[in-house]
């Protein structure tokens, strides 16, 4: 995985499980909503997705079917399994508390310089 | 079905279907971003390129994806293996030397192990084999055998360990029937009840041992082996109750022990008998009882460590009790010794095995090494072909796994091979083991030999790749592609010459080793044993039954058979011995008893008066024994010239009187002094030793050696000798019929033994390292071919060319010479039981061993060193 990522070490996992759960979807819609949903901010690395994508599926957490899009064409569509969900859950609080608590470190750091 | 055979089956359509997928999936992908790229505006082949560029490299991103994949190593590892079984087959000669390579490291360490293996480090046979000891009395702070009631006061005494147990040896001879045509002669043992508990077997068929039958004049009860009661008794298992003459007493049989069961304190013994000794009158002294012949071993209880028994036996030694008197020769003043059985078995050979061991460890070493570079040498010719595939994706795990499973198939080829080897080898060494090798029997190819030859292959396999692997992926793109790779060539060089001063130096060790095992043998066989050991056939005689009760019926049996003996044909002279010098009997060493008290261990000879004339010693002083040295004329002895320096040291030792045995036998008087004679080994330095007549012993003993000089051929006399003798009791049984020239050889057949395998290791050696030799410096020559064409264009003459590749090659081996000497003097150590005569830093040997690899290496060196001097420039020059 030699493609560079902005996003911190298991974020892309933690996005990608996000994106699935609001329904089936294949690769390519994921990489284009993370960046739409984004603004922008989080440049998904295309090279990584995919492999991303692979092991998840490979650890149970995504399932995948083949099916037509509403172009007609065959695609490979990613939806999320129970353990998925799970994984999804726990890790999704996780960040959350992860994020309160380093925000809270930079208001109080912050306070105690004055 | 094995896990290949599914993978086979599997694997090609999984990864078809996955392979199509994820061609499908990625070129969906870059198709949709196109289309959308399109719709904002950027023509079709700008928003293809771009759609690319967004994703990556479609290869590298497949190959991560595929790796993000688990059962991604299964693919990998059969498509390695094809791939590696391909490339062998591909180049025949290098797999074939490769192969063949290992196959001698492998297969001769896999032979190797598989000997020394039941020996050195299975556990024995037994149930918690550990919590068996071995008990020994001291004497001059060496083991001496225990006598039955230090073992009586001990097993009482003790509360650590569950049960003891005294063996002697047992020869009982059977007749089948009366007057059948030949006596047999069994190997047994007799023991005291607990015996077959103490090593935790019981027989399969009829019962042990108990207390009742193993008392003074107890019933005569025994226990066959499973062999002896297949071969004598057809496998009858009616037998048990059945009762069997042994010795002229009819003996009930008990039992009979299961199959496998192996006695290691006696492998060649094939019946047992309870001991029967006497435990009433402990204070008579003179009693057998009190004799040190006993062999002694215990089981601890459970939980009791060797050190804690060890500690109360000692404190028992220490601690005597009234119930316990003790004679001064069985006072354990000094304590005990107290051992696990498997070392006190292995004691003897031990170092032996190792030394061995370590010998086949270097040549696998140099094996492998030599495969090592091989695989190098390979790795240079391949170069192109990594660099390709590092260009298309193939990562530098991925090359190096690929190189592994090259290695790896290539070590098994060679361990498949090595087996066929070992089978060989295992033959070999049954057939040359040493005399007194312990269980011999269990030296087998068996699942733990597999085991341990697979486990060295996939080991070597890895060792040997890993090196060649790691050089090999460390591919220069560019460079590589253009076959133009010198800067790797050169670390490449460097490793490889590394590898050949290893392999030069390994040789070393093991050629001195051998060396010096040569020359301690060759000093050996020139050492006199003290008689004239040509034309001398031996042959022990055994008194059976009871007719041979008396000491009188045993010396006129004596007299008469060697009258016998005399009359036949080709017979020069003829003696009864008690103990014959290189027989390996253990049981002649008693105390010697001067007049002013200085006391020696001495070898006893009972001989008849012929005997040192039979045997060639010399007389040096006095008078040999003869005829008129009867039971009524005054005790007269011989005293070997150590043991009249010893005592007299140049006074005249005749006439002076000793105590021989018994302190309250007679006084012999010294009547002659002959030549030292080697008893045991070539080797040994201990030549203190009596001899007397049958008439004047103050016992006679139950088994009598013949010695027989015959004129000429002394082999075709065996059978006329032995027919001589059972013209005087057909019934007598007759054993180890050997002439003494192959006592001599198996006395040294330790040593012996050790420097065939030293020599055929270090010959092994030799050429490995040789070819390793040859093999860098052609490989070198090769690639030097441009620059050798420059030179000799610039005016180098053949001379010069010729001087610069030998020096190279010999700088190489003097480098390994000087290693592998340091290696040899600390390596030697292992070695010094073996030696005899030679110091381990033998500078003989030493400068013998140098000339030897520098003549070698100098030949292998002069074949490149020849061709690179016939290179024509104008040819070198012209290719580039």
């Amino acid at each position: 995985m030699t493609a560079k990522s902005d996003l911190p070490q298991g974020t892309l996992d933690l996005l990608i499980l996000k994106v699935a759960a609001l329904g089936p979807v294949h690769g390519y819609a994921i990489a284009q909503r993370l960046q739409q949903v984004s603004r922008d901010v989080v440049q998904v690395p295309q090279g990584s997705l995919y492999p991303a994508l692979h092991r998840l599926e490979f650890r149970g957490l995504l399932a995948a079917d083949w099916k037509e899009t509403g172009t007609g064409r065959e695609a490979k569509f990613y939806r999320l399994t129970r353990k998925g969900r799970a994984q999804l859950e726990t890790e999704a609080a996780s960040w959350q508390r992860l994020t309160e608590a380093v925000a809270l470190i930079l208001t109080l750091s912050a306070e105690g310089a004055q | 079905m094995i896990w290949w055979q599914r993978a086979r089956m599997l694997a090609p359509r999984r990864r078809n279907r996955m392979e199509e997928q994820l061609e499908k999936e990625m070129r969906f992908h870059l198709d949709q971003h196109t289309a959308d790229l399109i719709a904002q505006g950027h023509g079709p082949g700008e928003a293809r390129r771009q759609a690319r560029l967004a994703l990556g490299g479609p290869e590298q991103v497949k190959e991560n994806c595929r790796d993000a994949r688990g059962t991604r190593w299964l693919e990998n590892l059969w498509q390695d293996f094809r791939y590696a079984a391909r490339t062998l087959r591909q180049r025949p000669a290098f797999t074939a030397v490769g192969a063949f390579t290992l196959a001698l490291g492998i297969g001769a360490s896999t032979a190797i192990f598989s000997a020394v293996n039941p020996i050195l480090f299975e556990t024995l046979p037994y149930p918690h084999a550990g919590r068996i000891m071995m008990i020994w009395d001291t004497f001059q702070g060496s083991r001496s055998d225990v006598t039955f009631h230090t073992y009586r006061e001990l097993a009482a005494r003790n509360h650590t360990f569950d049960a003891m147990a005294v063996m002697e040896a047992w020869q009982p001879t059977l007749i089948s029937r009366p007057g059948a045509a030949q006596p047999e002669r069994f190997e047994g043992q007799s023991v005291s009840a607990s015996y077959l508990r103490v090593l935790g077997v019981a027989p399969a068929l009829g019962r042990d041992f108990q207390q009742a039958d193993d008392r003074f004049k107890g019933p005569r009860v025994t226990i066959l082996s499973d062999a002896l009661w297949r071969r004598r008794f057809g496998g009858d298992s009616a037998i048990i109750g059945k009762r069997i003459t042994l010795d002229d007493d009819l003996y009930t049989v008990i039992g009979v022990m299961p199959k496998g069961f192996e006695n290691v304190l006696a492998p060649s013994a094939e019946i047992w008998a309870p001991l029967q000794y006497d435990a009433g009158n402990i204070t008579n002294y003179e009693s057998q009882e009190w004799g040190h012949h006993l062999h002694m071993v215990g089981r601890l209880r459970p939980g009791v460590t060797a050190e804690q028994a060890r500690g109360e036996l000692h404190a028992i030694a220490l601690a005597k009790t009234p119930d316990f008197p003790r004679p001064p020769w069985a006072a354990l003043k000094y304590g005990l010794i107290v051992n696990s059985l498997q070392p006190e078995i292995t004691r003897g050979v031990k170092p032996l095995l190792l030394a061995v061991l370590g010998a086949v460890m270097l040549v696998l070493l140099i094996a492998s090494v030599n495969v090592t570079n091989l695989l190098l040498a390979r790795g240079a010719q391949r170069s192109g072909e990594f660099s390709m595939r590092a260009a298309l994706g193939a990562g530098r795990p991925r090359l190096i796994r690929q190189l592994l499973t090259e290695s790896i198939l290539l070590a098994t080829l060679g361990g498949a091979l090595g087996m066929v080897v070992a089978e060989l080898g295992v033959d070999a060494l049954v057939a040359l083991s040493p005399a007194g090798l312990p269980r011999v029997g269990a030296i087998a190819v068996n699942g733990s030999v597999f085991a341990f030859a697979f486990g060295i292959s996939a080991l070597v396999g890895m060792a040997v790749g890993l090196v060649p692997a790691l050089n090999a992926s460390r591919v220069d793109l560019a460079a590589g592609v253009q076959q133009a790779s010198r800067r790797t060539a050169g670390g490449r060089q460097f490793t490889r010459r590394a590898l050949v001063v290893s392999e030069v130096a390994f040789a070393i060790v093991l050629l001195v080793g051998a060396g010096l095992l040569f020359r301690s043998l060759a000093r050996l066989v020139a050492v006199a044993p003290g008689f004239d050991a040509a034309h001398l056939l031996t042959m022990q005689v055994q008194y059976n039954g009871h007719r041979y009760d008396a000491d009188a019926a045993r010396h006129r049996f004596i007299g008469r058979a060697l009258e016998a003996v005399r009359q036949v044909p080709g017979v020069a002279a003829a003696a009864f011995t008690s103990l014959l010098p290189f027989s390996g009997e253990q049981n002649g060493v008693y105390g010697a008893q001067f007049e002013d008290g200085r006391a020696y261990d001495v070898f006893r000879y009972v001989a008849t008066p012929d005997y040192c004339r039979t045997m060639g010693i010399a007389l040096r002083r006095g008078r040999l024994l003869d005829e008129h040295d009867t039971a009524a004329a005054p005790p007269a002895v011989l005293i070997s010239e150590s043991l009249a320096r010893s005592q007299f040291s140049g006074q005249d030792p005749i006439g002076r009187r000793v105590h021989v045995g018994p302190m309250n036998g007679p006084w012999y008087t010294v009547v002659g002094v002959v030549h030292d004679v080697k008893q045991g080994s070539l080797a040994d330095s201990e030549a203190h030793a009596v001899y007397m007549t049958p008439a004047q012993s103050w016992y006679a003993d139950d088994v009598m050696s013949l010695v027989v000089r015959a004129r000429d051929d002394v082999t075709a006399l065996a059978p006329a000798v032995k027919n001589a003798i059972w013209s005087v009791d057909k019934d007598q049984p007759i054993v180890r019929v050997a002439t003494m020239d192959t006592l001599l050889g198996a006395s040294e057949s330790q040593r012996r033994f050790a420097m065939i395998v030293f020599e055929a290791f270090a010959l092994v050696a030799l050429l490995l390292a040789a070819t390793g030799i040859y093999g860098v410096l052609s490989g070198h020559v090769t690639e030097r071919m441009r620059e050798i064409g420059v030179r000799s264009a610039l005016g180098a003459s053949r001379a010069d060319i010729l001087g610069m590749v030998v020096r190279q090659g010999m700088t190489l081996t003097a480098l390994g010479v000087a290693i592998g000497l340091i290696g040899a003097a600390a390596a030697s150590r292992a070695l010094v039981t073996l030696l005899f005569g030679v110091s381990r830093l033998d500078p003989a040997t030493y400068i013998g061993v140098i000339a030897l690899l520098a003549g070698v290496s100098a030949i292998a060196c002069g074949v490149p060193a020849w061709r690179a001097a016939r290179v024509d420039p104008a040819i070198t020059l012209r290719a580039e």
